[in-house]
């Protein structure tokens, strides 16, 4: 890569992607665990002891199998966009920073 | 108008329309062939992603196999929808600030070695072909059923479009008419669920109407009054499962794990033009397809149910017409075993072996006389669950215009998500095997004109598989699914946050992952069948599961052989490093 746009050779932007990094891990392993809870947890593995409660007419483990489990993902992908856009910015990573000379090292990548 | 000019109308009027989006769009360089010039909104990609993701087995199948297994089906539901959090999460983005134009280009790069690239393009074509194969079987269907042509040729009718707008606009043709089929394919799906939800219950809202009560005075909700007339014909309850939880769970992983992998599915996030984007894009997509993903089992219920009520106890001279229109398609067959005329409707395959043999000769009643041995239980018919669907708007008695819009609906899923994987295969070919690998000293015109000849062998690849169809559309998709997990999606995530992972362990991992995968389902499905019960299995672990172990095999494989050989070099470290970021990427400003 070009030294105009990498400046990750000093010590100091080093540590800071480091530290946005394991920022997004935190976030990420958050989601996924909601993600794997309303799926395999309540949509699976406990649907069938859900199924004695029931909302709006459906057994509950039925309706997050087959309803829940979908609305849920949906809320996880974009609470996920939302905060990693204010962890770019925190972290000065944003996706709009260095716009000029991302552009020349676009030209140069598509040549 | 009858039905059918409706349907000449309808289908005829919406190819146009993607032939039009196709010559305003063609393709000018190799960037917009691969990845539509990397300008795509997020929301205009999200809705490409929907359409090319939503293929004849979401459309056509997915209610009808709900419709028939209840609460089991909801694996199709949860699978096809819980992949995209991971893309969103774990993929999509870093692909993205990656930016070339394939996965195979990735995993290439980033396991610095052209064997890799290789063996990610043989994992490539095979789950694409799989999954290709399903979506020209969906495509003879409607034709058969609604055009009245010969699966033939509707096949090459339907692949003379797709060559119109894949092989001349690339990826930016396909994406634009894929906007374009979204539309029709969402609008076909929802207005006869509305209709029916309506009818039914009153309720205009299908995701609520089938937990709402019935309008028939029993004061029953549409799922108990389904369980219990199932029950009563010595099914199982509607709302309760009957595969094992170990099953359901690596059924439901091996699909959530393969949509994240699917090769067709990740080139998409190649073309919006900005991290942040890619992210965003995922969200829109995973909306736009929910809205037919939460419609969905409301239909395989209201079907399931209406289906019993016109059919069981229905003399077949009193059969509705679409029960005889679909008995000329071969996919509706009834064997009158008791004499008596009327068609008993129950549990157990009414037929020896299941699918229906017709002779050419008609019974006393009307009916297409069968080959097929009469089994031993009290079910009379046979009923094709990839008609569901199609049927439906039929058997609940809509209007010819909603049944000629579903025809066009159908068509539209098939095409959208035939061409998006036809993409993939072309650019898998000419940018990774020709440009890449074989023939380096081509320049972007030639590689181009590559592009273009390897769409168009696929496409007729692919028409043939149309003419030739393998059995169900969603189970044939289902496994290109076990493939994808198994071999791509493992490499990709270990290529992202693990460092340490190199080309040995890579390859190692894909090869394993790939081989078991395929030799599982080879052998239950093809070699074995008979062998095909949960007390065979590994684990009780079925052929459509199985993936999820050849992803952890993938997984082991690739961890292990990585920590016994040699790190990475230095700037494929550094290229891990600089895909972790958003900045600094290759963007594009302008959607």
């Amino acid at each position: 890569m070009n030294n105009k746009i990498d400046n990750s050779n000093t010590a100091e932007t080093t540590k800071q992607h480091q530290n946005y990094w394991r920022a997004n891990l935190r976030l990420m392993a958050k989601l996924l665990l909601i993600w794997f809870s309303v799926s395999f947890g309540l949509g699976i593995v406990m649907a069938d002891w859900l199924d004695q409660f029931s909302i709006a007419g459906f057994k509950l483990g039925f309706w997050f199998a087959q309803q829940g489990a979908i609305y849920v993902f949906v809320l996880l992908i974009f609470v996920y966009a939302w905060q990693m856009k204010i962890l770019d910015r925190q972290y000065g990573v944003d996706d709009k920073a260095n716009q000029l000379a991302e552009d020349e090292s676009f030209k140069r990548l598509d040549s | 108008m009858t039905t059918q000019a409706l349907s000449y109308l309808f289908v005829g009027a919406s190819f146009a329309l993607y032939i039009g989006i196709a010559i305003w769009s063609r393709a000018s360089s190799t960037r917009d062939f691969y990845v539509a010039g990397g300008g795509v909104h997020p929301v205009v990609n999200g809705m490409a992603t929907a359409a090319d993701w939503m293929s004849a087995a979401s459309f056509i199948s997915m209610a009808g196999i709900i419709a028939f297994t209840g609460r089991d089906g909801s694996v199709y539901l949860m699978g096809w929808t819980g992949g995209y959090v991971l893309l969103a999460l774990l993929l999509a983005p870093y692909l993205r600030k990656f930016g070339r134009f394939t996965v195979p280009d990735f995993i290439g790069e980033r396991y610095y070695s052209q064997a890799a690239r290789i063996v990610a393009v043989i994992c490539l074509i095979f789950i694409s072909f799989t999954y290709v194969a399903g979506q020209m079987r969906g495509v003879g269907i409607v034709f058969s059923r609604f055009l009245e042509v010969e699966v033939g040729t509707g096949v090459v009718i339907g692949m003379a479009v797709v060559f119109m707008y894949a092989v001349l606009g690339g990826m930016k043709g396909i994406t634009y008419t894929q906007v374009a089929q979204y539309c029709v394919l969402i609008f076909a799906y929802m207005v006869p669920a509305i209709f029916i939800s309506i009818m039914v219950t009153g309720n205009p809202v299908p995701q609520l109407g089938f937990g709402s009560e019935i309008n028939d005075g029993s004061g029953l909700s549409v799922l108990q009054k389904l369980d219990k007339i199932l029950l009563d014909l010595g099914f199982n309850e509607y709302t309760a499962g009957s595969k094992s939880t170990i099953d359901i769970f690596a059924i439901t992983a091996a699909l959530m794990f393969g949509t994240a992998g699917l090769p067709h599915v990740l080139v998409r996030f190649f073309t919006v033009p900005r991290v942040s984007d890619a992210r965003l894009s995922a969200g829109y997509a995973l909306v736009f397809i929910a809205i037919l993903y939460t419609t969905a089992p409301a239909v395989a219920s209201f079907a399931r149910l209406n289906l019993v009520d016109t059919v069981h106890d229905t003399a077949y001279s009193d059969a509705p017409d679409w029960f005889s229109n679909w008995e000329n398609t071969g996919l509706v067959a009834w064997q009158d075993k008791n004499k008596d005329g009327v068609m008993q409707y129950g549990a157990g395959a009414a037929l020896y072996p299941d699918k229906p043999a017709f002779t050419d000769a008609r019974g006393i009643h009307g009916e297409r006389l069968l080959s097929n041995v009469a089994t031993s239980n009290d079910n009379e018919v046979y009923i094709d669950r990839d008609i569901m669907v199609l049927a439906n708007p039929e058997i609940a008695s809509l209007p010819g215009w909603v049944i000629a819009l579903v025809a066009a609906g159908g068509v539209a899923a098939a095409l959208s998500t035939a061409a998006g994987l036809l993409l993939v295969i072309s650019s898998a070919v000419s940018h990774d095997l020709l440009k890449q690998t074989l023939m380096p000293q081509i320049n972007e015109k030639q590689e181009l004109l590559f592009a273009r000849a390897a769409a168009a062998v696929a496409v007729c690849v692919a028409g043939l598989f149309g003419i030739y169809p393998p059995g169900f559309v969603a189970q044939v998709v289902a496994f290109a699914f076990g493939l994808a997990a198994a071999s791509l999606f493992p490499a990709l995530l270990l290529g992202i946050f693990s460092k340490r992972t190199n080309k040995q362990g890579a390859i190692a991992g894909m090869l394993a992952g790939l081989v078991f995968t395929f030799a599982y389902i080879v052998h239950f499905k093809f070699i074995a069948p008979t062998l095909n019960t949960a007390d065979h299995w590994l684990w009780g672990i079925s052929p459509e599961g199985i993936g999820a172990i050849g992803m952890l095999l993938n997984f082991t494989v690739a961890l292990t052989v990585s920590h016994l050989s040699e790190e990475p070099p230095e700037s494929v470290q550094k290229l891990v490093d600089n895909i972790r970021i958003p900045s600094g990427g290759k963007a594009n400003r302008d959607y």
